[in-house]
């Protein structure tokens, strides 16, 4: 595949997986798709294979599989193999591992010389050569540096002899405690041959061949750059995606779990979009290397700017009004509220001082950890805001479920709290990466638009995440208030996050450090 | 199956036939898990004057787990982690490099090599790592600096 056609590759894969038999029990990709669309001409799955939804720029196309499936496209992999080279299944097997599954690879340097790449897997047809447990007169084994006449010992083609004692445990540590199998080195003092999966037979136990097994089942899937295993813990589930490495500075591939987890396809860290896979990495090692600097910041208490008494946070909503002088403020900004519901709201941007202001290195270095501070405020803030959003909304819905059983009301009308909530922290996510991402734009003439989307989803955000500190018996009749709210909020999510997805796919941000 | 006979006979070798510049010792006679290494500065080197003081322990599946090795003398130096731990981890003495027939004799070589000369691309200080990249003077002059301070003779 060119590397200029990569973009479109993102879309249309002509990888086989995506065309495998099961390929129309498109998986995983409904979970987010819940809230996106107030327009309701979509309706539900029309179940034809051709007629694709419409897809926004920040999404990609991925398939979720379980074990079974992944067993059986390995399946039908090795025994096309074994078809086309005319080598049984379990020698197809060794030879697709060998090569970390590339087919095209393995058919081509087959034909081109068979008996090199049949030797280079250990599975050479000298029989003589095959390896085999042997005794060998006046041998000392240079592991336990034992000998005597009746030990036996064992060697591969590469001729490092050693008891059999010692290569028995060594292949065990490896498989048990190392976990690996397909490519395991011959313990030999700098020797590279792979131990193959005959002389494995002869050497290990039943109980150990079953892990290894296991073990190269995980094998296809790591050694294959478009799927990999979902990173929840326990998870069984991998994900399928045709996202390449090269392309994350165009991309940041968020797939979506049959387990519910989203997750970046690039870096197996949970979904960050809008920010790229790079600045992602360096902004979590510039927090961590900062984290003293920036450790105040996650206070849960501030005080007051008028009267100074001590107001602690509740909720994730940034609209604080004190309780004993009624002064309402902005909790990230301290600045006062209602200044920000209006155009000229601009607690999201950071207003660089003029270079005058900064000449001198002392006050640049200032004015530098003001600007981080500032995008690490707000991306620390809604991380924190998120949690509190949602211990809210546990406390709401067990009130809810008590009012649920007084007043009548069914299950599936309390339900527009919950997507409410989780609108809200998917809202939220996304604007903690918005200031990471920001944190790292250099100003162009799209900054600005950037940046009023971002206030647009932020000032919708708080506004539902204010819905949510109201009391409980108001709840239900500001039914129809949240529900709407909820959906705007997610339609100014995916006017973001398409807007910079679409973008970044143009090459048109321009950032202050390199994305590799 | 022990162990035991491989690692007296490594210890046998190293004592009788030490690598130039360093001592080996048991930190305790009844343990042979447990080894000192005597390092003095290699001449050539900015750690030259300096005498480090090595702990090697062998994990119990010694061979097929690879010795741990820490300084326990403070040294400024990419490649041993600037904490209590000192500890230097690359090459064979990461498990995954590590073979079990390499020799602990090898493993001492490495680390009195690695004073000589530094590998900066696989370093655990990367802070230190970049200035022996970009400023060696300087790097130079704290590693003298740290080792008459804390490997001068006791
Ligand atoms: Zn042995
Ligand atoms: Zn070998
Ligand atoms: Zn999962
Ligand atoms: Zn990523
Ligand atoms: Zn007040
Ligand atoms: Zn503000």
């Amino acid at each position: 595949m060119d590397s200029d056609d990569e973009m479109n590759s993102v879309v249309s894969s002509e990888d086989d997986f995506m065309a495998g038999p099961d390929s129309e029990d498109s998986m995983g990709e409904g979970s987010d798709l819940d809230f996106e669309d107030d327009e309701p001409d979509i309706g539900f799955d029309t179940h034809e294979k051709d007629v694709k939804p419409a897809k926004h720029a920040y999404e990609v196309d991925f398939k979720v599989f379980g074990p079974d499936e992944i067993q059986s496209h390995q399946d039908r992999q090795i025994e096309e193999v074994s078809n086309i080279l005319g080598q049984p299944p379990e020698a197809s097997a060794i030879l697709l591992r060998h090569t970390r599954w590339n087919k095209e690879r393995l058919i081509e340097q087959y034909m081109d010389k068979r008996d090199e790449v049949l030797e280079g897997a250990g599975l050479g047809d000298d029989v003589a050569g095959s390896p085999r447990i042997a005794k060998v007169p006046g041998f000392t084994c240079d592991i336990c540096c034992e000998e005597g006449p009746d030990m036996e010992t064992f060697a591969m083609k590469c001729e490092h002899r050693f008891c059999v004692d010692c290569y028995k445990q060594y292949l065990c540590g490896k498989i048990k405690e190392e976990g690996e199998a397909a490519r395991i080195k011959c313990p030999g003092d700098g020797c590279n041959r792979i131990v193959d999966s005959k002389s494995l037979d002869l050497l290990v136990t039943t109980d150990l061949k079953e892990r290894y097994q296991e073990l190269l089942t995980r094998t296809y899937v790591d050694d294959r750059e478009n799927l990999k295993w979902c990173p929840a813990p326990n998870c069984i589930y991998a994900v399928e995606c045709p996202v390449k490495k090269r392309d994350l500075s165009k991309i940041v591939p968020t797939v979506h779990c049959s387990c519910k987890h989203s997750f970046c396809f690039g870096c197996s860290l949970p979904d960050h979009q809008p920010a790229p896979c790079a600045l992602v990495k360096k902004w979590l090692k510039k927090c961590e290397d900062d984290s003293e600097t920036a450790n105040w910041i996650s206070a849960n208490t501030k005080e007051c700017p008028k009267c100074h008494s001590t107001i602690e946070k509740n909720g994730g909503c940034n609209h604080m009004t004190c309780r004993k002088c009624r002064h309402e403020f902005c909790w990230m900004c301290m600045g006062v509220w209602s200044e920000h519901g209006t155009s000229w709201y601009n607690c999201n941007r950071f207003e660089e001082k003029s270079g005058s202001d900064a000449r001198d290195a002392q006050a640049k270095s200032r004015q530098s950890l003001e600007r981080y501070l500032h995008y690490y405020n707000r991306y620390a803030n809604h991380e924190q805001s998120a949690k509190l959003d949602k211990d809210i909304y546990l406390k709401s819905e067990k009130k809810m479920t008590q009012l649920q059983s007084s007043s009548g009301m069914s299950w599936i009308e309390v339900q527009f709290l919950d997507s409410a909530s989780q609108a809200l922290q998917q809202c939220r996510q996304t604007l903690k990466w918005t200031y990471a991402f920001a944190y790292y734009l250099a100003r162009n003439n799209l900054t600005e638009i950037f940046e009023d989307n971002q206030k647009d989803l932020e000032m919708a955000v708080e506004n539902l995440s204010e819905m949510f500190e109201k009391p409980v018996d108001q709840l239900q009749s500001l039914k129809r208030e949240i529900m709407d709210k909820t959906t705007y909020c997610t339609k100014r999510r995916v006017i973001l996050l398409d807007d910079t997805a679409e973008n970044l796919k143009q090459g048109n941000w321009e950032f202050n450090v390199a994305l590799t | 199956m022990s162990a035991s006979k491989r690692i007296v006979k490594e210890l046998t070798e190293v004592t009788s036939n030490p690598p130039a510049g360093t001592k080996v010792q048991l930190v305790d006679e009844s343990d042979v898990h447990v080894w000192e290494v005597l390092l003095d500065g290699p001449e050539q080197s900015v750690y030259a004057g300096g005498h480090f003081k090595l702990l090697l322990t062998l994990p119990k599946d010694y061979p097929f787990k690879p010795p741990v090795l820490n300084f326990q003398t403070k040294i400024y130096h990419p490649n041993v982690s600037n904490d209590d731990k000192g500890s230097m981890c690359l090459g064979m003495l990461r498990s995954d490099e590590w073979k079990p027939p390499n020799k602990l004799m090898a493993v001492i070589n490495m680390a009195r090599n690695l004073l000589i000369e530094p590998n900066p691309d696989d370093a655990v200080e990367t802070a230190i790592a970049d200035q022996y990249k970009s400023n060696r003077q300087e790097f130079e002059k704290t590693a003298r600096d740290w080792t008459k301070k804390f490997a001068g003779r006791k």
